[in-house]
């Protein structure tokens, strides 16, 4: 009895060293040689796998930028130290990249614009959107369910009071998260330098705009006027920017604005025209009423 | 419900659900012509496919009938003027889906006659498939059941499949909506004429008009325009939702299943709508467009509900106006109360594809507390619910998460046709179909990103 057993652990032991060396050979024989200073970098990078930088997640990015196929820099989510950190670390130019940060192309809050039909439903933008449009009186405004908050995961999208989602220009790393979560395309990524900003979508003209939104542009051109010339132009009831001449972009162009639909935006803050009428209603408007 | 022995003769598919039939509200109410409203609205883009492109500019007078519209291309049909006027402006105008498309804006000239002079006859037995295909296009033909696709594309039939059996669809398993139910009743030998062009159009030696059996009358309408030994014939089947759904309908009528992600041509089989149907048999003997059709205007939030015959553009308002509507009601769908749309503006136009039009009042309403979600504890009424035999409560889970993608991939998201017996059925309140609605919408839109 005690052979067997005996037999049985020695066979076993025997088998676990032939294949313990037929395993240890073979992690000789076919290791894939890898870089170990992508593991570094990747260690170095802030984790966030946000697909910013244009790369499927933290580590491919690495992998680029050890290869020297991305500059450090590429890396939003970083701080300027990591930045320098990795650059030191591969005795390479951190590279220069524009901050980049999502703005939002409506300001049309719940105290300007109005709504025509109240929706009940599931409390998201995409769901509402379904439902009919959402019921906002402008088809192309902000929904103010906050699809684009819930989708951020750096927490740089908040509410206002007014149920529209405000930016936080500092904690934003243009991660595109929001832009690909507004079921209206109202977000999309703008280098910081751009600072003329047109703050409306929508493709309605004069009194029609007005009577849905009271920060609407109204297609009155003014700004195209003032502009240096070629840099705004007006095409489908909008006024469109030629960021390709953003160097002649001045507060000029937004100051006539009747509306204050474009803005300039600096510092996280922002900045409207002379003429822009000030709002100081905070509450927010009643439901259209209807005529019938 | 009651055990009805007939119910084991009829054709049916499995699971499904009974939703109160409110049908009584106009079951017998004759279809009625209205005076035209003052102006009607024309989206350009009523149908699916590309939007059509306009043939007038502003300020022209228009005759009613005369094409106003071309097709873009294949998937695409031109539109047709539905009443004599001027159009007073080309310009984006609300729809009932919500964003802003380009309309035409027509002033219905006063005292305009409902009599249609546009059009000339021609001789149906002369023209080969193909050429029928095209003259369907011309007539501006949609799936007017609600989908709004392109009646001539349907015809095409695919390279390798062979149509036998023609199968017309007077289900009407939506509850409240009467339409196709009054047209099988008014105008059954317009709706075998269709029928009898769709057979020769699509080579199919057979064409089964199918109802529900809660629509027996329609049956008899229909049998007595058919000759003896006709290779059209008239059929009920289980009063079920939904029964409407083409590929329920496959399997009810004919045993046959088709498979999933492919189209009833797959297994041989057209199936178009009723009304469809009956407004081919009207229009292609004259070569006339589609310039009006029947929509139900029912719910207990309007005074004189009914069907009606109106033009296509009517704006909801007039309509509503017409049948009494008081301004009380709080909630308006477009089509049935399962599948249909919320409408947020009086101001947005009747389409091709609106075959009805509801108005709940306040106490319909589900109050706040019915509207509480609970938690989903997999009992699965919804599993045993779903016409499709997928897991919804499995996809609602998934979808709470996000994982829109995996819903797709692993659990054939994209069968699901949004018949909304899931969320019908569900004692937790979840809006399983609301969620997967939204899933579709954000997988198309990514996948047109990607592209």
């Amino acid at each position: 009895m005690l052979a067997v057993i005996l037999y049985a652990v020695l066979f076993m032991l025997g088998l676990g060293v032939v294949l313990g060396a037929i395993l240890a050979l073979a992690s000789k024989k076919l290791s894939v040689r890898e870089d170990p200073r992508i593991d570094e970098v990747e260690e170095m990078l802030p984790h966030a796998n946000c697909g910013a930088c244009g790369f499927p997640g933290c580590r491919p990015f690495a992998e680029a930028v050890v290869k020297g196929e991305a500059p450090p820099s590429k890396c939003s989510v970083n701080t300027a130290d990591g930045t320098a950190a990795i650059a030191r670390y591969l005795g390479v130019d951190a590279g220069s990249t524009e901050k980049r940060v999502a703005r939002l192309a409506c300001q049309g809050g719940s105290n300007v614009a109005r709504f025509k039909a109240a929706y009940t439903g599931e409390p998201t933008c995409r769901a509402a959107v379904a439902a009919g449009g959402g019921g906002k009186a402008c088809s192309w405004g902000c929904l103010g369910l906050a699809d684009c908050m819930k989708s951020c995961t750096f927490d740089a999208i908040h509410m206002d009071e007014h149920d529209l989602p405000v930016v936080d220009v500092d904690k934003c790393v243009a991660c595109n998260d929001c832009v690909v979560a507004c079921p209206l395309d109202l977000f999309s990524l703008q280098p910081i330098s751009r600072k003329l900003w047109v703050a409306c979508k929508s493709l309605a003209e004069g009194d029609e705009a007005l009577s849905e939104c009271e920060v609407a542009c109204t297609a009155c051109a003014r700004c195209a006027l003032d502009a240096a010339p070629g840099l705004i132009s007006m095409k489908n009831n909008l006024p469109v920017v030629d960021y390709g001449k953003n160097h002649l972009a001045s507060k000029i162009a937004i100051e006539r604005c009747p509306t204050g639909a474009i803005v300039w935006l600096e510092g996280g803050k922002v900045i409207k025209g002379a003429a822009a009428k000030k709002i100081i209603r905070n509450e927010p408007l009643p439901i259209l009423p209807d005529e019938s | 419900m009651t055990f009805n022995l007939t119910h084991l003769f009829r054709g049916s598919f499995s699971h499904g659900i009974h939703p109160a039939e409110n049908k009584h509200f106009t079951a017998d109410k004759p279809i009625r012509r209205l005076p035209f409203p003052e102006r009607l609205v024309l989206p350009l883009s009523m149908h699916a496919g590309k939007p059509s492109v306009t043939l007038v500019r502003k300020g022209q007078e228009v005759v009613r009938g005369e094409p106003i519209a071309r097709a873009d291309g294949f998937v695409s049909v031109p539109l047709h003027a539905p009443a004599s006027g001027v159009i007073s402006d080309i310009r984006l105008m609300p729809t009932a889906r919500g964003p802003r498309t380009l309309s035409l804006i027509l002033d219905v000239y006063a005292g305009d006659p409902q009599e249609v002079l546009y059009g000339a006859p021609v001789d149906l037995g002369e023209l080969s498939p193909d050429e029928i295909v095209t003259a369907v296009q011309n007539t501006g033909l949609v799936g007017l059941g609600g989908a709004a696709f392109p009646t001539h594309v349907k015809m095409k039939v695919p390279e390798g499949c062979q149509i036998d059996t023609i199968l017309i669809n007077g289900c009407e398993c939506e509850p409240f909506l009467t339409t196709d139910h009054r047209l099988m009743l008014e105008q059954a030998a317009d709706l075998v004429e269709g029928t009898r062009i769709l057979m020769r159009a699509m080579g199919a030696k057979r064409g089964i008009i199918a109802t529900e059996d809660n629509k027996l009358d329609a049956v008899e309408a229909i049998r007595k325009v058919l000759k003896p030994n006709d290779d059209v014939s008239a059929v009920a089947v289980e009063t079920k939702y939904p029964q409407g759904a083409e590929k329920m309908l496959i399997k009810s009528v004919l045993n046959r299943e088709v498979p999933g992600g492919q189209f009833p041509s797959a297994v041989g089989v057209g199936v178009f709508n009723v009304a469809t149907t009956a407004q081919m048999g009207q229009l292609m003997p004259m070569q006339r467009g589609v310039i009006e059709r029947v929509v139900t205007v029912t719910g207990p939030g309007v005074q004189r509900p009914g069907n009606f015959m109106v033009p296509i553009g009517t704006p909801i308002r007039w309509l509503l106006e017409t049948c009494g509507f008081t301004g009380g009601a709080r909630h308006l769908i477009m089509g049935g109360p399962m599948m249909g749309g919320t409408v947020s503006s009086l101001d947005v136009p009747i389409t091709k594809g609106c075959g009805g039009l509801l108005v709940l009042s306040e106490h319909q309403l589900t109050s706040e507390e019915q509207m509480r979600r609970y938690p989903c504890i997999s009992c699965a009424a919804c599993v045993e619910a779903c016409p499709m035999h997928l897991n919804p409560c499995e996809l609602g889970r998934l979808a709470y998460k996000g994982q829109y993608e995996t819903m797709a991939e692993s659990y054939h998201l994209n069968d699901c046709f949004e018949c909304g017996s899931c969320s019908y059925v569900c004692p937790a309140a979840i809006p399983l179909v609301q969620y997967f609605r939204i899933a579709k919408s954000s997988n198309r839109e990514k996948v047109a990103k990607a592209s």
